[in-house]
């Protein structure tokens, strides 16, 4: 299977370049940051821990694929290596479906070690929970990176881009309930603003709904709920990476 | 993770001594800036709850307990004789009910408020922290609870403001719906009453809890009725009756 081979090889250059030491070493900082705050409270020392150790490695994982995601295709571009890529008999969307597989693998095998050390503060399930839903941010990631990674021109706007759509993702919410807050003024640009607030919330995925910290906290979400918001983040990366197969296609060598 | 490098030996000494120059410089600077610990008076104003949920980028359980850490860091420690003495409690309030707010199911707020900041020997202090304690129990009776217990004995014990326990041990009676909340619990207001003397209010409450057969378990309630009965022994041999 041609797609294989491109996903083994996004898969080796990650264990090539040392991604397993700087994964290793965000799990160990993480735990001694939770250790040292969890000393600093008065109440609530073990869900401290616990939300502190999930936030920091929820953020090192979305750094480290989408960082490794865009500096690996920029490389490829840079190298001329996708213009030989483009000379095999391999369709492009394989070329580029295959090479999103290969990240999505590699999201799904760091959110796996990183859910580990959650088990020392919150049962199982709500465990299970967290790093089934921090692999599937994980995959959304990865397309978003490879999408910006293969249509901007240099690497520094292509992370800056997918660091956009992340942090704006995740902040959506919190905008939209300002924006429509009570202290919120009836007059007409403000409408206006709140209506563009929610025009650009329909563009983006609901990050702020997977992945969180309550879970670890105070247990397992309700399974319709859990599974509605895997299933916006599923919604999501597809489109990314058909849009990704879209530009690629049109790409002249 | 390899790469190729020459060996130490084949750089120049003014690199050396330039990188060991720059070095001590840092380190030297870095030392003469003592932390000092935040004083009452930077407690900044409390954001807005929305404000937090923003700047929590999704995580508002975390920054919760953060804000918390953060927030018992003002005035306090060091050689700091009266913590929490000079702190502003409109301030602080507002703090913790923003705090609150972003994480409702965190007891950290109402723990600090009740067992920290409501401890302090200042009792117009003590009061603010007090009625943080009782609105927000509004909010969320059956969960906050415990918090309006400590609250109502502060009252009693340390403020000696027995009207007031009496307040708060009442709102614990009339809002709690959980069986999860113990009898000592919605018991309180009777033994506030027998404080304040209130002999005849105490039975007529002990009494109707008798009767209303909340009580199931038979030691506890042989020892509310020996209880009422010692009441209305009190208010037999009272003058006047």
């Amino acid at each position: 299977m041609p797609a294989a081979i491109f996903a083994r090889l996004a898969l080796t250059e990650a264990r090539r370049g040392g991604l397993v030491w700087l994964a290793l070493a965000a799990v160990a900082l993480g735990l001694a940051l939770g250790a040292f705050l969890s000393q600093l409270a008065l109440t609530e020392s073990r869900m401290l821990q616990a939300a502190v150790v999930a936030a920091l490695l929820r953020v090192c994982a979305v750094f480290v694929i989408a960082a490794q995601v865009v500096a690996s295709v920029r490389r490829e571009i840079d190298d001329k290596r996708l213009e030989l890529m483009l000379a095999l008999p391999l369709s492009r969307a394989t070329q580029y479906l295959g090479r999103f597989a290969g990240f999505t693998l590699l999201g799904a095998t760091l959110a796996a070690a990183f859910a580990l050390p959650a088990l020392l503060w919150a049962a199982p399930a709500a465990v299970l929970c967290w790093g089934v839903s921090l692999a599937f941010e994980l995959a959304l990631v990865a397309a978003a990176a490879l999408f910006f990674a293969m249509t901007l021109a240099s690497l520094v706007p292509a992370l800056a881009a997918t660091a956009a759509l992340y942090l704006l993702a995740r902040s959506m919410s919190a905008m939209q309930a300002i924006a429509a807050g009570p202290l919120a003024e009836a007059s007409w640009p403000h409408e206006l603003a709140r209506h563009a607030v929610d025009g650009v919330a329909l563009l983006l995925p609901a990050l702020d709904r997977v992945t969180r910290t309550e879970w670890l906290l105070y247990g397992a979400p309700d399974a319709r709920g859990y599974a509605m918001s895997l299933a916006g983040l599923l919604v999501y990366a597809a489109l990314l990476a058909a849009a990704g197969v879209f530009d690629f296609e049109r790409r002249a060598a | 993770m390899s790469r190729d490098e020459r060996p130490l030996a084949r750089l120049p000494a003014w690199i050396w001594l330039a990188f060991a120059a720059a070095l001590a410089a840092q380190i030297a600077w870095r030392a003469t800036q003592v932390p000092a610990g935040a004083a009452a008076a930077d407690l900044p104003p409390p954001p807005s709850a929305p404000a937090l949920r923003l700047a929590s980028f999704g995580e508002p359980a975390t920054l919760a307990r953060l804000a918390m850490l953060y927030l018992q860091a003002f005035d306090y420690g060091g050689t700091n004789a009266n913590p929490y003495g000079r702190l502003d409690y409109g301030r602080l309030t507002g703090w913790l009910e923003a705090i609150l707010e972003l994480d409702p199911r965190s007891e950290y707020p109402l723990f600090a408020a009740a067992r920290v900041y409501a401890e302090n020997p200042d009792p117009v202090r003590s009061r603010i922290a007090l009625e943080f304690v009782y609105r927000e129990f509004l909010a969320d009776p059956d969960r906050r609870w415990p918090w309006l217990a400590h609250a109502a004995l502060l009252a009693k014990h340390r403020l000696n403001d027995l009207p007031l326990a009496r307040r708060y041990a009442a709102a614990i009676d009339r809002h709690t719906r959980s069986a999860n909340v113990p009898l000592w619990a919605k018991q309180m207001e009777i033994f506030v009453l027998e404080d304040m003397n209130e002999l005849e209010a105490a039975r007529i409450l002990l009494g109707g809890l008798l009767e209303s057969g909340a009580i199931h378990d038979p030691a506890e309630a042989g020892f509310l009725r020996q209880r009422l009965e010692e009441l209305e022994r009190r208010l037999a041999s009272q003058p006047g009756r």
